[in-house]
């Protein structure tokens, strides 16, 4: 039976969802967020939940307090007991917690995100039986016969009933153990996601954040739906390191860009470590399509065509807006590789740009 | 997996609980049979959510509680000791964790909210049997969601909630007017007639259509014709609305549940300072008299300190009531009061005041004119004459209150002084109506269209304006026809309406027309 508070307190969470999704596009926004983990709790603030009463205005607080102040101290009244309304203050926007796969989830069901379609057939998560231990009640079948013989012998001999001469053995009940299992699901990882960002110098602060958001949150999302997914990070100005998601979130670089030189590393990455026929294979490149020369732009081109491309479920460029530079890359994208449905382009101006970015990247559902 | 039922409470615990029953009875304390209850945490933080009770309507709102209550223990932030409804019998909650000298004083606690419960006057009117009516409560609009739908119902109980604070707490005590039937018994007209008819035969004489939809003609008459224009402003709004309002049968059932609801909860609001003191007072007396064991003093001492803290700029209920109790009780043994008492306007001469001899001993126990006194004003007062009565400039020294205010210069509360006046007048707002504005009906059909116009009673604050239009709606909603709410803002009447779709707001003058009523 569920009792009473159970089912209101789901309903409760379901409403708050619906609140969060209703200013989905504003969560998706902030900042903090970058760099948490899964199933820890983020506060939130929701509009709008509580009911609203007749009640006395906030400005003309005042009350009673105690304590050792005198006049013209500040009286410190957070909390309860003091002026009209003053313990409702600021209950209207209600802090709510819940996890980063929820919020994936909302984002998931808001988006209308397909499921990425699992690729070869070692995605399947399964459950293995293990026998790690030892009890004493079990089917005759798991008997553990060298134990058991062992603890038969010891009373035996104990008890004064083994004869060397004879050796026979004789179980009884209370010598018998048996084998004991525990389930134990073993997830394969099925998919990578390589991330690649531009953190040259012409990526001034603001645009490495909005990169970070939406790398964020196609992260967040990802590996909500894929269980041990596995998650890569390149960086590149004119050459191109892997790095960890810490560094990957934070690091500040400075030079000119050279895209193919993260494109090659990618080519790398994947050719050493992911068989694009066993793994899903997700490319992300974040930049300000600001490249250095026209040549290196058609190599990368030419370096997705034969490679990446073929290699991968889905190519997302994502480019944001630049104060400087030419912002020429998505051009030549489109130019050149267009025909192509794996490559999947999208542009990033301002922070209300990332919902519809991840959208965009999402829709085909591969 | 998530347990429903109490975990039975301990023999040892049950044998506490009868021991300290009989030295509070032997106080003079007179109390319901009270039914002690184990929970673990998770479970006290579920009745806590439901208000202290086991079965309450279905709402998302007590999720909410539930999951404000839970983060904070999970973060160490509060901790429920215990719980006590007024009911008869009384059911009181204990945590299955806390140690044996916390059960031990919550007992003693709760026996003192119990005698509280049973013999304050302002709680004489509560229905004692309220454990079972919130469970017919939930039953009841179980059914309505059944039968209309989550969301409708969810919403209606929302519109309601909203309003839940405009109730008159005192109308339970004084007939403000007669009691509706004995005018429609006289205006016989409405009432269609019966013809009289053998039993096999009335069905036709007498068809069942005739009879009913002439009875509702007339009831609809007569409620157009006696109360759409309240006699007089009317404090208790939702019983306006439950006679007037154009609702379903099941919306009224609805409103009259919340209605219910917030009248029982009313008088634990009315009395919190005078309650919690009067129970601290009792676990203490009790605790330190008969209960304590030498070794479980410092933890005794540790929690109870607690339980009485005091932060800067705060008041706590718990402490000021049992200092007041203790103050009252003080004074009487010593004979400070009376009218030359109060008169004396002299400090040491009030200081040193002493008429009569205070009984020897450590505690002053029962017998003693103080401790008689004590017990009257438990029977007696609220909050509000409690302060009012027994409020001393003496006291309000000893416990260092002060009064603060909003600077709007540097946006922070300010301690302005130590002035008794202000001091008292401040509290009393505070504690009057518990803190909430008060709202009445003028007008029911004011401008002859049928439209609600309620108005704030300006006590010297004004009302918040962005919660005032958004509660508008849910009167609105209720009330099916423009509704508007007379408010002061600024030392300016201004009126806020709400027609359904927007809300308009417009300065009151002499274009507008007047409500039924004006605001004495």
């Amino acid at each position: 039976m569920i009792s009473g508070i159970t089912k209101d307190h789901q309903r409760f969470r379901q409403i708050v969802k619906g609140k969060i999704r209703e200013d989905l596009r504003k969560f998706l926004t902030r900042g903090e967020l970058i760099g948490r983990e899964g199933n820890k709790a983020i506060s939130i603030p929701v509009h709008g939940i509580d009911t609203p009463r007749f009640r006395y205005g906030d400005n003309n607080d005042s009350g009673v307090g105690t304590g050792d102040a005198s006049a013209g101290d500040q009286a410190d009244t957070q909390g309860e007991g003091i002026g009209p309304g003053g313990d409702q203050e600021g209950k209207h926007i209600l802090e709510v917690e819940v996890s980063l796969d929820e919020l994936a989830d909302i984002l998931g069901e808001e988006l209308q995100l397909p499921r990425i379609e699992p690729k070869g057939k070692k995605q399947i998560s399964s459950e293995r039986d293990k026998y790690t231990g030892i009890r004493p009640v079990g089917p005759e079948s798991l008997k553990h016969f060298k134990r058991t013989y062992r603890r038969a012998l010891r009373r035996q001999i104990m008890t004064g009933q083994y004869d060397p001469d004879n050796p026979r053995i004789i179980f009884e009940r209370g010598d018998k153990v048996y084998r004991s299992w525990k389930t134990v699901m073993s997830p394969r990882s099925n998919a990578v996601i390589i991330y690649m960002m531009d953190v040259s110098g012409s990526m001034g602060d603001e645009q490495k954040e909005l990169v970070r958001l939406e790398a964020f949150w196609i992260d967040a999302w990802l590996r909500r739906n894929y269980r041990g997914i596995e998650s890569r990070y390149i960086v590149h100005d004119v050459r191109a390191g892997e790095v960890d998601r810490e560094t990957f979130y934070r690091i500040r670089e400075d030079g000119g860009t050279r895209i193919s030189s993260a494109f090659r590393a990618a080519k790398a990455l994947i050719e050493n470590h992911y068989v694009p026929h066993e793994w899903n294979i997700y490319l992300y490149h974040f930049s300000d399509g600001d490249n250095s020369s026209e040549t290196d732009s058609r190599e990368c081109c030419a370096l997705l065509r034969e490679h990446l491309l073929p290699m991968c479920n889905m190519f997302g460029y994502c480019q944001v807006a630049s104060a400087y530079g030419s912002g020429n890359f998505i051009n030549v994208l489109h130019e050149h590789v267009a025909d192509e449905e794996r490559l999947i382009t999208s542009r990033v101006n301002t922070k209300d740009d990332i919902y519809d970015s991840i959208k965009a990247f999402f829709k085909a559902g591969r | 997996m998530m347990r429903t039922k109490a975990i039975p409470l301990p023999q040892e615990l049950a044998r506490l609980a009868e021991e300290i029953a009989e030295h509070a009875r032997r106080e003079g304390l007179d109390f319901y049979e009270t039914v002690f209850e184990m929970l673990d945490a998770d479970q006290i933080s579920r009745v806590a959510a439901y208000g202290g009770f086991p079965q309450r309507y279905p709402h998302w709102r007590f999720g909410m509680e539930y999951d404000s209550l839970q983060n904070s223990h999970r973060y160490g932030l509060s901790r429920i000791y215990e719980m006590v409804i007024n009911n008869d019998p009384c059911y009181a909650y204990l945590r299955n964790d806390n140690t044996l000298v916390d059960q031990k004083t919550v007992m003693a606690h709760v026996y003192g909210h119990c005698d509280f419960f049973k013999n304050n006057t302002w709680f004489s009117q509560t229905n004692r049997r309220m454990m079972d009516e919130m469970a017919n409560h939930a039953t009841r609009i179980r059914r309505y969601i059944d039968r209309h739908g989550l969301e409708k119902v969810e919403r209606f109980i929302e519109r309601c909630l909203a309003l839940d604070n405009m109730i008159d707490p005192h109308s339970v005590f004084m007939k403000r007017r007669a009691p509706r039937g004995s005018k429609s018994s006289e205006s016989n007209g409405a009432e269609p007639t019966r013809y009289p008819a053998k039993s096999y035969m009335d069905r036709y004489i007498n068809p069942p259509e005739d009879m009913e939809s002439g009875d509702e003609n007339g009831q609809r008459e007569q409620r157009v014709e006696t109360s759409r224009l309240p006699v007089a402003p009317q404090r208790d709004v939702l019983l306006f609305l439950l006679e007037n309002a154009p609702l379903a049968d099941w919306q009224s059932d609805v409103l009259s549940i919340i209605r219910e609801e917030a009248y029982y909860f009313a008088p634990q609001g009315q009395t919190k300072i005078m309650n919690e003191g009067w129970a601290v007072y009792w676990h203490s007396t009790i605790m330190t008299n008969y209960c304590l064991q030498a070794h479980e003093m410092i933890t005794y001492c540790d929690h109870h300190s607690g339980t009485l803290a005091t932060s800067p700029g705060r008041l706590n209920p718990y402490k000021l009531g049992v200092e007041l109790f203790r103050d009252i009780e003080n004074r009487w043994n010593n004979g400070r009061h009376g009218i030359e008492y109060d008169r004396c306007t002299d400090i040491e001469a009030r200081r040193t005041w002493q008429t009569r001899t205070p009984p020897e001993g450590r505690v002053i126990g029962q017998g003693s004119i103080g401790r008689e006194k004590i017990f009257e004003v438990r029977r007696v007062h609220n909050d509000v004459t409690f302060i009012d009565e027994f409020l001393t400039p003496e006291f309000v020294e000893e416990q260092k209150l002060y009064h603060y205010r909003y600077d709007p210069s540097t946006g922070r509360m300010v301690v302005v002084n130590r002035d008794f006046d202000r001091i008292k007048a401040q509290m009393l707002f505070q504690l009057s109506n518990h803190g909430q504005p008060y709202v009445y009906v003028m007008d029911g059909n004011y401008r002859n269209r049928g439209e609600l116009y309620l108005a704030h009673k300006h006590n010297g604050f004004d009302m918040d304006i962005k919660y005032g239009v958004e509660t508008l709606k849910s009167v609105e909603a209720i009330w099916g026809r423009p509704v508007h709410i007379a408010m002061r803002i600024d030392d300016e009447a201004m009126l806020f309406s709400y027609d359904g779709e927007q809300s308009t707001q417009q300065r009151i003058d002499e274009s507008l027309d007047l409500p039924l009523h004006q605001m004495p």
